[in-house]
């Protein structure tokens, strides 16, 4: 059994909010709703499932309601940032399995308006919570363990807020749009070592949508066909404290499995979306998912590699959770969508990949240097 | 700074309630599996190893080392060092370091561990050795 080929993303909405102390949390979920549905063609009438994750008011039960949905098939796995990687491959198969036709996808928050609500506590929560783990601070660990064991600098690190930065100036909607330099990066005030400012993504509000569906429906759409054709989804923690290893993430196994699923390898891929919580995120999971080896990856980056048009591997080309939109803290969602634009030749015509055929859309979720999931999606355009 | 800083209470369980008593004693216990001979942190009444049921609390010397840290600049309640420390025993644990100058932490740093007090058990944290 396989999800290749099984299901297309026919519709995506990125909410060009970054700002939303006008609207409410399910309003915004309504809004993104809508621009998925109408982007694929579609009506409301004709989505049969839904998915969505711990950013949803209450839960699937009170959206579905409020969306005035009819579904057959709900889903409403949580893993953070990543849960909406990990949505698409769980539509996939609710779709192969004909559980539903025509899935939606829907992200949306407003972090910048105000606080989030806390997470419920893990059953570590005894014996973590009082040291204070941020996303700052949790990366940071990562950061400087990774700079210890494999030489890794800030500078190399910066170079990817730099090509983030590269990308954003040509995206209208970019929470941030001025290009950075290396120095910009390593100049700005440390957050959590050695963690700068510049190595932190935005805070926005706003969200996002796909619509899923099956080949016949995608076909007797009108947008560009843009299929699935590998995902792979793993979780990593410290598991009882043993042989703890905070320079890789659960990417070493999610990649490899979307990767075997698709049938392709690393270097097919023309365009890579990867969450960029921080800039160590994108360097730790390009390693994992083996763009490059493990302690390479602050060579692979630097010196322009991730900037389309320039690098070997152009990435995140709408200016990423670095520069343009990190939703509700969660950067999955935009991540995909992004990575459908090259595969339909819509991203800017500065950034857009020529030919991009193929692309990979990868995200981590909860604390990389706590707990977190891992999840991978290969798409290709047909 | 540290010292002011106000720790919450444990929330404690069954499974947990021994490592809070003797926390209160001043030891700080881990976890081992008689059937696979393995250590574990934070403790659980399942080995998550072996899956065994037959494990049993033992003292920690306390001993560690500095695996990672960050030391986060800014906060409500001012800069502090978090991090993760590898005990002899083996089992590794987050934790922050106290009553140390937090600017000049190593990795491979040794420590050990200090008990600061909450309005319930005491909690566990790590200070230079």
């Amino acid at each position: 059994m396989t999800i290749k080929g099984k299901a297309y993303i026919a519709g995506i909405y990125e909410h060009p909010t970054r700002h939303a102390p006008d609207k409410s949390t399910p309003q915004l979920h309504a809004e993104v709703a809508k621009g998925a549905i109408e982007d694929a063609g579609l009506t409301k009438e004709d989505v049969d499932g839904y998915f969505c994750a711990g950013d949803a008011p209450g839960g699937a039960w009170p959206m579905v309601d409020y969306l005035g949905l009819k579904v057959r098939h709900v889903d409403s796995t949580e893993t953070g940032g990543c849960s909406y990687i990990i949505h698409l491959g769980h539509a996939a198969e609710a779709i192969a399995a004909g559980k539903c036709s025509i899935a939606l996808v829907t992200l949306a928050g407003k972090p910048r308006t105000g606080p989030m609500p806390p997470r419920a506590a893990g059953a570590e929560a005894d014996f973590e919570a009082a040291y204070g783990a941020t996303t700052h601070n949790a990366y940071g660990m990562c950061a400087m363990r990774h700079m210890h064991d494999y030489g890794t600098t800030s500078e190399q690190l910066a170079w990817i807020k730099v090509a983030a930065s590269h990308h954003a100036q040509y995206n209208p909607h970019a929470f941030l749009k001025e290009v950075v330099t290396v120095e910009d990066v390593i100049n700005s005030p440390m957050i959590s070592d050695p963690l700068h400012r510049m190595d932190c993504c935005v805070v926005t509000d706003g969200g996002g949508a796909l619509i899923v569906t099956t080949p016949e429906i995608a076909k007797s759409l009108k947008k560009p066909l843009v299929r699935l054709i590998g995902h792979g989804e793993a979780m990593k923690g410290p598991r009882g404290g043993k042989d703890l290893d905070l320079t890789y993430s659960a990417g070493v196994w999610s990649g490899p499995r979307a990767f075997e699923e698709a049938g392709v390898t690393p270097k097919d891929i023309k365009y890579a979306s990867i969450y960029d919580s921080f800039t160590i995120t994108v360097l730790m999971q390009l390693e994992d998912l083996g763009f490059c080896k493990k302690g390479e990856g602050g060579k692979f980056v630097a010196d322009g590699n991730l900037i389309s048009g320039v690098g070997k591997l152009p990435f995140n080309t709408d200016g990423g959770g670095l520069c343009s939109n990190h939703p509700v803290n969660r950067g999955g969602m935009t991540k995909i969508i992004e990575a459908v634009r090259q595969l339909r030749g819509e991203a800017h015509p500065k950034v857009q990949v020529p030919n991009c055929d193929l692309a990979i859309a990868h995200g981590t979720g909860g604390l990389l240097g706590v707990r977190h999931a891992a999840s991978t999606a290969i798409l290709e355009r047909v | 700074m540290t010292e002011a800083k106000k720790y919450p209470a444990p929330v404690t369980n069954p499974e947990t309630a021994q490592f809070w008593e003797a926390a209160k004693q001043g030891k700080f216990l881990i976890k081992r599996c008689t059937a696979c001979g393995e250590a574990h942190y934070f403790p659980r009444s399942i080995c998550p190893f072996c899956f065994s049921d037959k494990t049993v609390w033992e003292e920690s010397s306390g001993e560690a080392t500095i695996y990672t840290f960050s030391l986060m600049r800014k906060s409500p309640t001012g800069p502090y060092a978090i991090g993760y420390v590898t005990l002899k025993e083996g089992p590794s644990l987050q934790t922050n370091f106290v009553d140390c100058d937090i600017d000049t932490l190593k990795i491979g740093q040794k420590v050990k561990v200090v008990f600061k007090p909450t309005d319930g058990a005491p909690l566990p944290f790590f200070t230079t050795a």
